[in-house]
């Protein structure tokens, strides 16, 4: 990223405003939204949509403006990684990020006076600011009157009151980013009154050491904003801010700060206290009279939801239905628009088929690319299920109660409530589930998430255990007069044993890794609302994207390797000849029935003949006394190997593998089918209950990600926590493959 | 000055109570009090998860859940 010398507006808010809605509504983008705190970890960046017509886009020419959506936070006092990002931006210490030109503080209109404590920190920055008060909507219904006119005189700044999941004052808004931006980089601070009422509300003894402070670093040639330098002073224990002291200072700038906060402490100011005070007693002087409150203070429908959801133990009960009816219906939902994917497949291929003659080009097409990428493509119908019941959850406000629920439990295993969402959303993909580690504020806990998240079951392992469960259990069985089948049973047995296993490992880690004190959990509970559908359907469109663009890109270019290892070294000249014969034989309209099934038997003896001498053959028969123990062939070996840098590969690479060397009549008939019909040498069939269970455990268990290690590796700063995920995670993925094997074998 | 015994973690659900002081001044004290924890605000016991902890409590007219240990350094009179 660079420096780009567009204007730009941050957007700052507390947890559960909406921020992230607004910023999509503004920028039509596709920014993660929920209501929990802290969903958006990382600052994003979009571009400000110009508003309305295109015929004044063209007369006015409005500037291109940058919109950077920052984490949400109750304070600027960087407690948290994720909190320090956002003091970062505003103070213009971001590496590669301009300064914004102006900051919008997003509040929670039903909750103005809270909200207004992170607006009494920003507006001290100096920053040309604007106030949007969201969900507006629910402001009369709340029984609330704010005077917007008043509150925009005391505060000085423009306030605009939006909803952004209904899209007002949107416009509004724009305007006025568009007008401040217009007003000049060089906005002279004295447009915004309040600015310097700090200097008024907080004590004078501590006032004067800020100047004392800000003046000596001035003379060290270091130049800090009073509000930096407030925060130093009052922060002091806290590790987060005092980066922006120079190395060579450091010593010096302990002694100066510690005298400093001697002279405040003997002045009678303590604590954090006397920041708060001043700080809400501002916010209290501000609102008086602008804000009217009748009895009603809080939504009462949202109370009465929660009475039953955050019960002691029917919030429990209700946690593990609904996890189950979720993956009871990606299986059902599912069920249609996969069959219709195949078809398209299995389409694709016969017309390609009947373009080209058989050869190498076409069997690279139909044998790698089609069976390749079409074989994980069909799974993508399951993976927009999962996506979009998982923002249902975020956006409802749910994850938040479920984090309540599970906190005491949670703490007991070495986490916390607040390591629910990452994991949580590591069953869609541990990336942002890793990624979401942020918002826990307590190292220890954050690193035990971290290295447990990769081993709930993502959405990539999902078509795994579809494909083995479709390929070995019938479908016919089925419970409670057929609403519930076994094969969504097993599923959820395999997408919950991950999260099981994690409990020992995370009691584990947290035992003999991360010892130490006890965490927080002080964590607001939003109200209940209805999800947006603009903010699910982003959602589902992003993730279903980034699933296109890996089967584009990382699995089609394993399923070319794969399909090259099993063409390769041996020649096919004899088996194509005898394909063209079969096809012409098909063709022509006097079929000759005795020689085509002669053609058949020959072309599918042949093909196992080749596929078992080609290179990828021989590195199975090389690797087999490894896997066998897991109840594996060579080839099933080769797949889950192929498979290591990113999962869903082992469907592609059996889909290669299956069509290279298929021994039925039809290669377009399925994977699954074909896969019912695989042999070992003396005729048992290669996917049995216990090799399939086998298969799927060691997928539950191993780290089978290169993306996942490396969002470790970033978020850790270090090599040492990826090459420990992998290693653990293979480890536990080997021994329990080889115990579901052998105990199933039992059967 | 001598703390009063009575904290957040002894009010019932339904039961009341006015902040007094916050113990400490460390981070977790910080945060209280942005939270809006103040001296002189009042905060109501809605409910407590499964185990007894966490605690849910109104503040400020929002929702706030906070352990056992942290809200036994919220001291309060009994309204």
């Amino acid at each position: 990223m660079s420096i780009s010398d567009r204007p730009s507006v941050a957007l700052i808010g507390n947890p559960n405003t909406g921020k992230s809605s607004l910023f999509n509504a503004l920028c039509g983008g596709k920014a993660r939204v929920g209501n929990y705190p802290g969903v958006t970890v990382e600052h994003k960046t979009g571009r400000l949509l110009p508003e309305g017509s295109s015929l004044r886009r063209q007369s006015s020419a409005p500037p291109e403006i940058d919109v950077v959506d920052l984490p949400g936070t109750y304070s600027l006092a960087a407690r948290s990684a994720d909190e320090a990002v956002s003091v970062d931006v505003l103070a213009g210490n971001m590496p590669g990020l301009a300064r914004p030109n102006v900051v919008v503080v997003i509040v929670d209109a039903t909750n103005l006076e809270r909200n207004l404590y992170l607006f009494s920190q920003v507006i001290e920055l100096g920053l040309p600011t604007i106030l949007a008060l969201n969900m507006w909507d629910r402001v009369s219904s709340s029984g609330l009157r704010i005077d917007t006119e008043a509150l925009s005189q005391r505060l000085g700044v423009p306030v605009v009151c939006t909803c952004a999941s209904k899209r007002t004052g949107i416009d509004e808004l724009r305007r006025h980013i568009e007008t401040a931006i217009a007003a000049g980089t060089g906005a002279s601070n004295s447009e915004t009154p309040s600015m310097d009422w700090a200097r008024a509300a907080f004590p004078e003894p501590f006032q004067h050491e800020v100047d004392r402070l800000t003046q000596w670093l001035r003379d060290e040639g270091v130049l800090l904003a009073p509000f930096q330098v407030e925060r130093l002073l009052i922060d002091a224990c806290d590790a987060h801010s005092h980066r922006i002291i120079p190395k060579p200072l450091a010593k010096a700038w302990e002694r100066h700060l510690e005298e400093s906060q001697q002279r405040i402490a003997a002045a009678g100011i303590q604590g954090p206290l006397f920041e708060t005070r001043a700080r809400y007693g501002w916010v209290k002087r501000m609102t008086a009279g602008t804000i009217e409150r009748s009895a009603v203070r809080h939504d009462s429908r949202s109370d009465s939801i929660d009475r039953w959801l955050t019960h002691r133990w029917i919030g429990l009960g209700f946690f593990l239905v609904l996890m189950f009816l979720i993956f009871q219906a990606i299986t059902w939902f599912a069920q249609w628009p996969m069959e219709w994917i195949d078809h398209v497949q299995a389409a694709v291929g016969s017309g390609v088929e009947s373009i080209l003659s058989p050869g190498p080009l076409r069997s690279l097409l139909v044998d790698g690319v089609i069976a390749g990428v079409g074989s994980v493509i069909k799974f993508l119908p399951q993976i927009a299920i999962l996506f979009l019941f998982i923002a249902i959850l975020e956006d409802c406000g749910y994850m938040s109660r479920a984090a309540f629920v599970m906190d005491k439990f949670m703490s007991s295993v070495g986490m916390s409530g607040k390591s629910f969402l990452p994991l949580m959303s590591s069953f869609a993909c541990a990336i942002p589930g890793i990624m979401a580690t942020r918002t826990i504020d307590h190292r220890k806990d954050r690193m035990v998430t971290m290295l447990v998240a990769p081993l709930m079951s993502c959405s990539a392992r999902l078509p795994v255990y579809v494909l083995m469960v479709y390929a070995i259990f019938p479908d016919e069985v089925r419970y409670a007069s057929g609403w519930i089948s076994l094969q969504g049973i097993i599923i959820f047995a395999m997408q919950s044993l991950g999260a099981i296993v994690a409990i020992p490992v995370a009691w584990l880690l947290k035992r003999f890794l991360f010892p130490g004190e006890p965490s927080t959990f002080i964590m607001e509970l939003a109200s209940y609302k209805w999800p947006s559908w603009r903010v699910l359907l982003a959602r589902v469109w992003e993730r279903v994207l980034s699933f296109v663009t890996r089967a584009g890109t990382l699995i089609l270019v394993t399923s070319v390797l794969v399909w090259a290892a099993a063409y390769f070294p041996v020649d096919h000249s004899g088996l194509d000849r005898s394909v063209v014969e079969l096809e012409r034989l098909q063709a022509s309209s006097d079929a000759n029935t005795d020689r085509m099934a002669e053609l058949r038997q020959s072309i599918n003896q042949e093909k196992s003949r080749l596929i078992e001498r080609s290179f990828l053959g021989r590195a199975g028969n090389a690797i087999e006394p490894l896997v066998k123990p897991l109840g594996w062939n060579g080839q099933i070996g080769i797949a889950v190997l192929a498979s290591f840098p990113a999962r869903e590969v082992i469907i592609a690479t059996l889909g290669t593998i299956y069509a290279l060397g298929s021994e039925s009549d039809d290669d377009n008939r399925g994977l699954q089918a074909q896969m019912r019909e695989a042999k070992w040498p003396d005729g048992r069939p290669v996917f049995t209950l216990a090799s399939g269970l086998s298969i799927m455990v060691f997928f539950v268990l191993c780290a089978q990600c290169a993306s996942t290690l490396l969002t470790i590796r970033r978020e850790t700063n270090s090599w040492r926590w990826p090459i420990f995920s992998f290693g653990y995670m293979t480890l536990l993925a080997y021994v329990g493959a080889w115990l579901t094997y052998n105990v199933a074998s039992m059967w | 000055m001598p703390s009063p015994s009575v904290t957040l973690r002894d009010l019932r659900i339904g039961e009341q109570g006015v902040i007094v002081q916050i113990d400490g001044s460390d981070s977790v004290a910080a945060r209280l009090l942005e939270m809006g924890l103040l001296p002189g605000e009042t905060v109501k016991m809605i409910g407590a998860a499964p185990m007894g902890d966490p605690i849910e409590f109104e503040v400020y007219g929002y929702r706030i859940s906070l352990r056992q240990v942290e809200s036994s350094r919220v001291c309060i009179e009994k309204t």
